[in-house]
């Protein structure tokens, strides 16, 4: 395996540890070497590299630079919210404080470029500089020139300077419509099931052997494999169910080698985790309390989406089934529901406003609607339209219109069917005889 | 906030000129947050039993909070192989509590005090509104900074500079943050001796860790709150940081918020605090259903500030500050409420009433009441004789301090023997059953009727279990009467104790006799048959078991109890000296209603500006009245859409002849000019109220957006 990497103009002990620290990449790492060359050699402009979520992209570029002791500056662009952070890092890893402080209030490309050609002029590069950005991204979202002009940096700032781009998204999502310098692409493939489980078996439990938690990690894999490939979710299942894997062997029931009855023991439970599958709904620490708690009583503690129900002032509940009715029924159907005089006829589509989902309605819709389905006659209050917006900050209904806008705001309600027959329940109101697509 | 009520307070003071205990006692609870010398008194103020209060309610949920922190803070040291699998992972508590957002700044900033104490120094809080876009991190950076400055005083100069350096640098970033940090647990790893002695709680100085608390997670821009989480996951290993997210409505709204690509970083935990109505059941417990506080509130204000809270906002804070504007609205209005405070002082107090103060009492309601029960002589004197009216004052307070003493604890017994029947014909909450009592006679209400027939079907067991309760709610009172009961019931108790011996004791030596009697063939059917008839029979003639009679006595001793004790206030003499009873004041001002308002304003504006002229009949304005009252006044004679020519002619009509003119002589054409620039003022002010708005269905005219009119 190691053979992929060997590379001249690198010191092979160190190629050798590179290898060890990154399991089943050893092909797109050896391909990165080639692409890099020699330190001292001038190497492609831009490299971009792609590949779903926890492929180990940060990790191998990570690895390489950081063990060949290349230099290197790595940026997060969620980090950088400003061009003038994504600059300084960069300006900051290869020259120091320094240089980073000669930047400009609010820099502009040309200031960077101006600034790195002056220091580079003084310590010229002996080695290929690296700058790695993850979550490449968001670069579309900044300024049109930004990703063009760091795909050509080398020529713009003359220097030994390579881009390395990674994302989870195709390069054909970032080619900017007036054109720019082609990277290079590399791809890293999702890792297969065997290399799942020789990755995930090396954050071996120390007071366990190797073969022990292979043999857990190849249960785990044979149960979850087949709705959940994500390698860190993994790793977060094998951490939340080891401890109970290994119950029967503290009490000492069982031997390390009996991977039947460890199997039995175990299936109940990644069973239940199944459910739970990237909800993540307690926390590994509940979630352990959970498994001793479950021999007790079951069902004392019960996930995130188990508590749904929220307690409301009177008036806010009727706001709301009022708000509710506004977006899910048309408005040319509400003289029918709240007129009790004329009562038309209608042929009502089946679902249709709930599968469109809710509409916005003005507030003087809202409140006429509200005003009949609350039972008692209500003043206007401003504890009223207080309780529309502290709906709002709630986030129970949401403000379609601007902030700004006074004069008739518009609504939307963002509850769920379900929500609202919870809420209508508890005060006595028939919600669904209002609802124009349940008629 | 704090110094314009108690401004506010020294006003009223001044204006009523009575100086009053209990007056300066909630002048402390306005100011409960700052630690005063007053403090130190014996007797608690209101503002401070709703602090302590609130403490305690929070106490549960906090100390799991702060226990929580400790842990997580400790297990990252620790290097086990479960905290290393989950290194990557930030502690994250799930705060849940409630929609009554007003309450949750206490809960907060005690949260933040305890931490702060006794967890680590670095804590930030932020709320939604403060941050908007990418102001978050800066404001955290920002607030932990600052906190720092403000908790050691020896480094400020330290830490200015790397303020300033944070400021002179363009941005600021979490890499800044972790260098500040590493500085500062380096310096306390050096720290001297002394300094370490000032902290000695804080049971880990060398890896604090940095808490921010969002505030109402609900508020904060999803986007702003990935972003920030997916940052600081980044420096995890180099920052031990720990979230504390204050949800209102429901911790599903996490997975609402936060993409499993973000989730997945947080190791989220949750925590539920009371519920609101607990709380206020809590406060009105200790605030207002006992005879602590001399200061009450009569049915219908209670009423008001009770529908306040369940139909509005569910906010205990504003409960209070309802109490607290009662008491505030009493001391101001009432002039008696002199001799609303303890009782010595209001003894004192009722010597040194002036002959005015003596008269208003004699106008009182309740203490003419009082007068016509009294023989002619008698009456006579109360209304001459100042002395000898003080001297019956002096005991009528007296009673009515005794009333309260008993009120209390028949209430609680009352409750506590009726809120466990089917259906809750007095309802669920003691504050429900207050209310009944507080309206009329409870025992002629016929929840009342039903309840107590629902008791006389009471088991023995619960029988026994409620009046056990009753005598522990009795045990502390001091009252004569109450003790006098308390021996009562406790016989009562002990009666039916004896019952329980006494029945087993009879049912055996029965069974003995039977079996002696009939020793031959006891499995005998005709035997059996006989035997069951026989106590079916004995059971119709004797009608009542012994229990039977005595839960029927247990009953009517309670009944005396309530009938005794339970009158409402109203039928007490000089009520009015405790009780605030307007209810229209408390709401006008908790619960405005600023459209009726502007409509009271527009059509009867005599009411705001009480100019003689003004005064008009109902439902008409008199012509002198500001031009947009008659514009408003004529606007109302219109439908959906109003011709403005027209509008314009009708009021220069009034106009005018508001001025005397004939409105047929020549020279109202002259004067057109400024009367139609003041209509047109009138009509943009109406539009500026929103009563109207300009249309582009019909030319020339404007589009009416209230409806309804004359």
């Amino acid at each position: 395996m190691a053979a992929l990497l060997q590379h001249a103009g690198y010191e092979e002990e160190r190629l050798l540890r590179v290898a060890q620290q990154m399991p089943c990449r050893e092909v797109q790492a050896g391909m990165l070497l080639s692409l890099m060359g020699q330190p001292q050699q001038y190497s492609y402009p831009s490299i971009f590299i792609y590949g779903h979520r926890a492929s180990g992209k940060s990790h191998v570029m990570h690895v390489l630079l950081k063990e060949l002791e290349l230099p290197h500056a790595t940026v997060s662009c969620v980090e950088c919210v400003s061009v003038a952070l994504l600059f300084e890092q960069v300006l900051l890893s290869f020259f120091g404080c320094d240089a980073a402080s000669l930047l400009p209030r609010s820099p502009s490309l040309s200031d960077f470029v101006r600034i790195y050609r002056q220091q580079c002029s003084q310590s010229p590069a002996k080695q290929t500089r690296y700058i790695v950005m993850e979550k490449a991204e968001l670069l579309r979202d900044t300024d049109a020139n930004l990703l063009p002009a760091l795909l050509r940096l080398q020529e713009l700032v003359e220097d030994n300077v390579t881009i390395i781009l990674l994302s989870e998204i195709v390069w054909d999502k970032f080619r900017p419509n007036t054109g720019c310098f082609e990277p290079l692409l590399l791809h890293f493939p999702d890792y297969s099931k065997g290399e799942l489980q020789q990755i995930l078996s090396q954050d071996r439990h120390p007071s366990y052997t190797a073969e022990f938690y292979s043999s857990y990690i190849n249960i785990l894999l044979g149960v979850f494999y087949s709705v959940c490939r994500d390698l860190r979710e993994l790793r977060h299942l094998a951490a939340l169910n080891f401890s109970k894997f290994c119950e029967p062997l503290a009490e000492g029931k069982v031997k390390e080698t009996d991977t039947h009855k460890l199997w039995r023991n175990i299936e109940p439970h990644l069973k239940k985790a199944m459910q739970t599958v990237y909800l993540r709904e307690v926390s590994s620490l509940q979630w352990e309390q959970m498994q001793q708690m479950e021999e007790k009583e079951s069902g004392a503690l019960r996930g995130l989406s188990a508590h749904t129900h929220v307690e409301l002032p009177y008036y806010s509940k009727f706001l709301l089934i009022a708000a509710y009715l506004a977006s899910y029924n048309p408005a040319r159907t509400d003289k029918r529901f709240f007129l009790k005089v004329d009562r038309f006829n209608f042929t009502p589509k089946n679902l249709l406003n709930h599968l469109l989902g809710p509409k916005p309605f003005p507030l003087d819709r809202l409140l006429a609607i509200f005003y009949s389905v609350v039972d008692n006659r209500v003043a206007p209050t401003a504890s009223i339209f207080s309780q529309i917006s502290s709906l709002v900050t709630l986030q129970l209904l949401t403000q379609v219109s601007h902030d700004d806008q006074l004069d008739a705001p518009k609504y939307k309600c963002a509850v769920s069917m379900d929500f609202i027959c919870a809420i209508s329940r508890t005060v006595n109101f028939d919600i669904v005889k209002y609802l124009y697509d349940f008629l | 906030m704090a110094t314009s009520e108690a401004e506010c307070l020294c006003l009223c003071l001044q204006l009523t000129g009575t100086v009053c205990n209990l007056l300066s006692l909630i002048f402390q609870g306005c100011f409960v947050f700052k630690p005063s010398a007053k403090k130190k008194k014996k007797t608690l103020s209101l503002g401070e039993i709703t602090f302590v209060l609130q403490d305690e309610l929070n106490r549960k949920i906090l100390d799991s909070l702060l226990d929580f922190t400790r842990k997580c803070s400790s297990t990252r040291q620790h290097s086990d192989w479960a905290s290393q699998m989950r290194a990557s992972e930030i502690p994250t508590a799930a705060l849940v509590l409630g929609v009554n957002v007003p309450d949750h700044d206490m809960t907060f900033q005690s949260l933040s005090e305890l931490l702060q104490q006794s967890v680590t120094p670095h804590v930030a809080s932020v709320q939604a509104k403060e941050c908007g876009g990418e102001g978050l991190l800066a404001l955290v950076l920002e607030r932990l900074m600052d906190t720092v400055v403000t908790v050691d005083d020896e480094e400020e100069e330290e830490t200015e500079q790397t303020s300033t350096q944070l400021h002179k640098s363009v941005h600021c970033s979490l890499s800044t943050l972790c260098d500040w940090y590493n500085a500062k647990t380096m310096k306390s790893k050096t720290g001297t001796p002394g300094k370490k002695r000032s902290s000695p709680v804080r049971d880990d100085p060398q890896q604090p860790p940095v808490v921010i608390i969002f505030k109402d997670l609900e508020a904060f821009n999803p986007k702003v709150l990935q972003d920030f989480i997916l940052i600081c996951s980044r420096y995890v290993e180099r920052l031990p940081l720990m979230f504390i997210f204050g949800i209102a409505t429901s911790p599903s709204t996490i997975q609402h918020m936060l993409p499993h690509s973000v989730s997945s970083l947080l190791c989220i935990e949750l925590f539920q605090s009371l519920s609101c109505t607990q709380h206020l059941a809590t406060v009105i417990d200790k605030l207002i259903l006992t005879p602590q506080f001399p200061f009450k509130l009569n049915g219908k204000v209670m009423q008001v500030l009770m529908s306040i809270f369940l139909y509005h906002d569910f906010s205990v804070r504003n409960f209070i500050k309802g109490v607290q504007l009662a008491l505030l609205e009493h001391f101001h209005s009432q002039p008696l409420s002199v001799l609303c405070c303890k009782k010595k002082e209001a003894l004192l107090n009722v010597m040194q009433l002036s002959h005015h103060d003596l008269e208003s009492i004699r106008h009182l309601l309740s203490f003419r009441r009082y007068v016509e029960k009294q023989e002619p002589q008698e009456q006579l004197n109360l209304f001459r004789d100042d002395t000898h009216l003080k001297e019956v004052c002096q005991k009528l307070i007296k009673d009515l301090r005794k009333y309260h003493k008993n009120y209390y604890p028949v209430l609680r017994c009352l409750h506590t023997l009726t809120s466990s029947l089917p259906r809750y014909p007095l309802g669920k909450q003691v504050r429900e059953l207050h209310l009944i009592c507080l309206e009329k006679n409870v025992w002629e209400n016929e929840d009342y009727q039903t309840a107590m027939k629902l008791l006389k079907m009471l088991a023995k067991d619960e029988l026994i279990a409620s009046l056990q309760r009753c005598v522990e709610i009795l045990q502390p009172v001091k009252s004569k009467k109450m003790k006098k009961a308390l021996v009562e019931l406790e016989e009562l108790l002990a009666k039916f104790k004896q019952l329980d011996s006494k029945f087993l004791l009879c049912r055996l030596t029965w069974g003995l006799s039977l079996f002696s009697n009939n020793s031959y063939c006891w499995w005998n059917r005709e035997w059996k048959s006989t035997t069951l008839l026989e106590m079916n029979e004995s059971r119709r003639a004797k009608k009542l078991s012994p229990f039977e009679v005595l839960r029927n006595e247990a009953l009517e001793f309670i009944d005396g109890l309530v009938k005794s004790h339970l009158s409402p206030p109203e039928s007490q003499t000089l009520n009015e000296v405790c009780y605030y009873s307007s209810s229209a004041t408390v709401r006008r001002h908790l619960n405005a209603t600023p459209r009726t308002s502007i409509q009271a304003a527009l059509s009867s504006p005599y009411y705001y500006l009480q100019n003689e002229s003004l005064k008009t009949e109902d439902g008409t304005v008199s012509n002198a009245a500001p031009d947009i009252c008659i514009a408003y006044k004529l606007h109302l004679e219109c439908g959906r859409l109003i011709n403005l020519y027209d509008w314009l002619e009708a009021y220069a009509t009034v106009v005018s002849a508001a001025e005397g003119n004939n409105p047929d002589s020549d020279n109202v054409r002259k004067v057109e000019e400024v009367k139609h620039a003041r209509f047109i003022q009138a009509v943009s002010e109406l539009e500026f109220l929103g009563f109207i708005k300009s249309t582009k269905q019909k030319t020339d005219h404007v589009a009416r957006l209230t409806w309804g009119g004359c």
